[in-house]
Formats: C-alpha cells, sequence, structure tokens
C-alpha cells in the first residue's frame, strides 16, 4: 500500500518535473486535515523577514503528497507518532518515572509546547529544543540516559511532543535570554555559503523558491512539520538531520547535531516560518 | 647501457604529466578578463560528445540540475533555477561560456548561485577531500564549453 502510495507520487513528480513544462509555482490550496482542523499554511510574514508570505513547504508538494497530510489515516508519519505516545508512557531510569508520571495527559500538558520551541534555557545559557529538553527530562529527572541523536526514542517522542500542537501558529519568544543574540547568528549561517558547490540556505530556499532544480521543486525550507515524514527516506526525518543533508549537498563538512551553529539556525528558521501551523508530522517528497 | 636505457625509461615516463601540463591553467592561474577566457584552459579542445554527458551527469556537472535544454529533452527534471540553455551558442561566444564555466561570479558577480566548475574560490567548510580540487577538470571545461557551442537555435 505504501510502495503504491510511492510509486504513484514518484509517478506525478517525473510528469510534473519534466522539462520545465511544470507548473513551478506553489499551490493556491487549503490544507484541512481529516476534513476538519484547518491549517495555516500562507500567513503574512513577520517585520524584517525577506518574502511578504511565508508558505508552507506542503504548498510545494504533489496532489499526492498533499493528500497523504491531509488524511492522518494516510500520513505514514502517524504512525511514529502513535510509537512516541507509548514511549510518553514508558518508564525508564533509575527514578522509576515516564513522561507522563509528570506531565500527565501529553495532549493537555504538551498543547502549545511545539509551538513555541525552541526556548531560551537559563540552565545551559543557550536554545533548547524539544529533543534537547526531553534528554534533560531524561537525565535530570527520570535517572535514564540521554538519547543520542535520532536514535532511540528521539524522533517519534519529539513529533509526539510536537504533534501536541498541530495547528497552532508557530511563534517562539525571542525576547527571552539571549535568543536574539542566537536569531543574529542563525541569520549569519543561513546567509554563509559551503562547501564546493558555494551555496548557502537563502541561495536555494531564498533566491529560488518555487523553482525546480532537477527534480526537487524548491520551497522556503520551512521547519514546521518537522520531525517530518519523508517519501524518499520512507521514515521521520529530524530537523538537524535535515540541515546536515542540505550543507552535505554542498559538497560541505557539515556541524554536528545541537552544535551552537545548528541551535542558531533553528532559532532563525523557526522565526522565518512564524505564524504558519505546526504540521508535525508532516509529510513530504 | 642497462642504466641508460632505465634513464630513458623515467624519462618517457615523467614527460607524459609534463605532456599533460603542458598547456594546461591551473585553476588559480586562470586569467578572466572582460568576461572572456579565450584559450583553452586544458590546452586542447574539447570533445561535445563527452560534454554532453557532463552536462547531464549528477556527478559531474549536473548542469540539467538549474538549465533546462530543449536537446536532451528525453532526460527528465531539467531545473529551472538558471534561464535555459537554448540557443546558448548564439548568445555566448565560446570564451564567454569557458568564463562562466570556470567561474560564474567573476563575471555575473557574487549573487550569482552558479558554482565556479573550475575555480577554488568556494564556500566554507569545503569537504576535506574536496580541498584544492575543483568541480571539473581543465578537460571536463573544455568538453563542457564544446558541447554547449552546438546548441544554436
Amino acid at each position: 500500500m505504501k510502495k503504491t502510495i510511492l510509486r504513484a507520487s514518484l509517478a506525478a513528480f517525473a510528469i510534473a518535473g519534466y522539462a520545465g513544462i511544470a507548473t513551478a509555482e506553489p499551490v493556491d490550496e487549503k490544507l484541512t486535515i481529516d476534513g476538519e482542523r484547518e491549517m495555516t499554511v500562507k500567513t503574512k510574514a513577520p517585520e524584517g523577514h525577506p518574502f511578504d508570505e511565508v508558505l508552507s513547504g506542503w504548498l510545494f508538494r504533489t496532489k499526492e503528497t498533499r493528500a497523504l497530510e491531509a488524511d492522518s489515516f494516510a500520513n505514514p508519519g502517524m504512525l511514529r507518532v502513535e510509537e512516541g505516545e507509548a514511549l510518553w508512557n514508558k518508564v525508564e531510569g533509575t527514578a522509576g518515572k515516564s513522561c507522563s508520571t509528570c506531565h500527565g495527559d501529553a495532549a493537555e500538558s504538551m498543547k502549545g509546547v511545539g509551538a513555541a520551541y525552541p526556548k531560551w534555557d537559563k540552565d545551559n545559557n543557550r536554545p533548547i529544543n524539544i529533543e534537547l529538553q526531553v534528554n534533560k527530562c531524561r537525565t535530570e529527572q527520570m535517572g535514564a540516559e540521554a538519547y543520542p541523536f535520532d536514535k532511540g526514542g528521539q524522533k517519534p517522542l519529539t513529533a509526539y511532543v510536537k504533534h501536541q500542537s498541530i495547528g497552532m501558529p508557530v511563534a517562539a519568544d525571542l525576547t527571552a535570554g539571549e535568543m536574539q543574540k542566537w536569531w543574529d547568528k542563525g541569520k549569519e549561517v543561513y546567509y554563509t555559503r559551503t562547501g564546493q558547490l558555494n551555496l548557502s540556505c537563502a541561495s536555494c530556499h531564498e533566491q529560488n523558491a518555487g523553482k525546480y532544480i532537477r527534480a526537487d521543486h524548491l520551497s522556503q525550507g520551512q521547519v514546521n512539520g518537522f520531525p517530518t515524514y519523508r517519501l524518499k527516506q520512507a521514515d521521520l526525518v529530524s530537523l538537524h538531520n535535515r540541515f546536515r543533508g542540505c550543507i552535505r549537498d554542498t559538497r560541505a563538512e557539515y556541524p554536528k547535531a545541537f552544535s551552537d551553529e545548528l541551535m542558531a539556525l533553528e532559532v532563525y528558521v523557526t522565526w522565518r516560518g512564524t505564524g504558519l501551523s505546526v504540521e508535525t508530522p508532516g509529510v513530504r517528497q | 647501457m642497462k642504466s641508460s636505457l632505465k634513464w630513458a625509461l623515467a624519462v618517457a615516463l615523467t614527460s607524459i604529466p609534463t605532456m599533460a601540463v603542458a598547456g594546461m591553467v591551473a585553476p588559480d592561474s586562470v586569467k578572466i578578463e572582460d568576461g572572456v577566457i579565450a584559450m583553452s584552459v586544458s590546452g586542447t579542445a574539447g570533445n561535445p560528445e563527452a560534454g554532453a554527458k557532463i552536462f547531464k551527469s549528477k556527478k559531474q556537472g549536473n548542469c540539467l540540475a538549474c538549465h533546462a535544454n530543449t536537446a536532451m529533452k528525453k532526460q527528465l527534471f531539467h531545473g529551472e533555477v538558471g534561464p535555459t540553455l537554448d540557443g546558448v551558442a548564439d548568445r555566448w561566444k565560446p570564451g564567454e561560456i569557458r568564463a562562466i564555466l570556470v567561474n560564474s561570479k567573476a563575471v555575473f558577480g557574487n549573487e550569482t548561485v552558479m558554482p565556479g566548475f573550475y575555480s577554488l574560490e568556494v564556500g566554507k567548510n569545503p569537504r576535506k577531500d574536496l580541498i584544492g580540487k575543483t568541480i571539473l577538470s581543465a578537460q571536463e571545461i573544455e568538453d563542457v564549453v564544446a558541447y554547449l557551442g552546438t546548441l544554436k537555435e
């Protein structure tokens, strides 16, 4: 079933991508999940933004891929969110606690969390994202090991926590602590060209958003759907994995996940998507 | 006798790279003047058929990633980041095409997203195994110059 869908969407790509006869503009459509939850996939950009409107990556995907996200039964990422729910309730570590021991029902306690992260972490004097917050809880409260990057339950649990904010507008608080400084640093990373191919994030996702680069329809590079289900990998893909993948594709050495550089980039690109709905788990090519 | 044979052999062997270098311009010695590199950077003429392969190969030029080219309509997925290359030979002279391929930023300015295919002016933190290396070799540049020279309308 999954394979058939994948094949169908690849075929659609093949037709759409051929020799520039594609309609390169993002579609002008509304995303309503399960026919009831209306999502903001297009909104006025915050002040100082290079675009007038911020657009969800959903608008740049094929009809078939868009349909997958619009139906939570068809969305393959939802299976991983369910795994995340099981992890939420799983007791781990020397303190004999699970996430739910302290936080109870995630539908209530985690609502809005995914829309407000990354946040300022006073204890560590740097921004913190959901993955690192989970690890902080695991090591400091549960007496459990931190999840290694992308391993253990990191992706499904992060997706589960973020999913509790689905439909809520992305709104990270840049006034807390030194968030503004990290935003500045993230902006610098965004515009820095890397690698032998000499490209920055902006080269593709700002200067050429809406155009095809070979088979890929370049989006604005929004992060409101992460961890997102990528058909190419047939799995959830974390934000820092995607950051690293993009930088690697410029033929550069790439920074470690959760390094200062990539945390700054997360702060900055989250701001670039201010007002879009949290879509986790988004479905992309 | 034996040693002179050895010597002759050594000369023959070392002369192979020397011959290849003769006429070849190293990437950091290429001079772009008024948007033109008049002479072949490899010292020899390019082969348009080899150039066509480099043009479409994702591992080499991957020019199709950004440029549509009707002459290759059998290839799927032509990009639109750069202008179409239909009739490119009517718009640019070979020396101009060569300069754009070698280091487009020297021709179009720093804002262009087109990589310099025979340039050591690269981005930050290039992959370690690629330090000091160019995307294409001098001969591959000439092959693509020759291929683009065939795209007339």
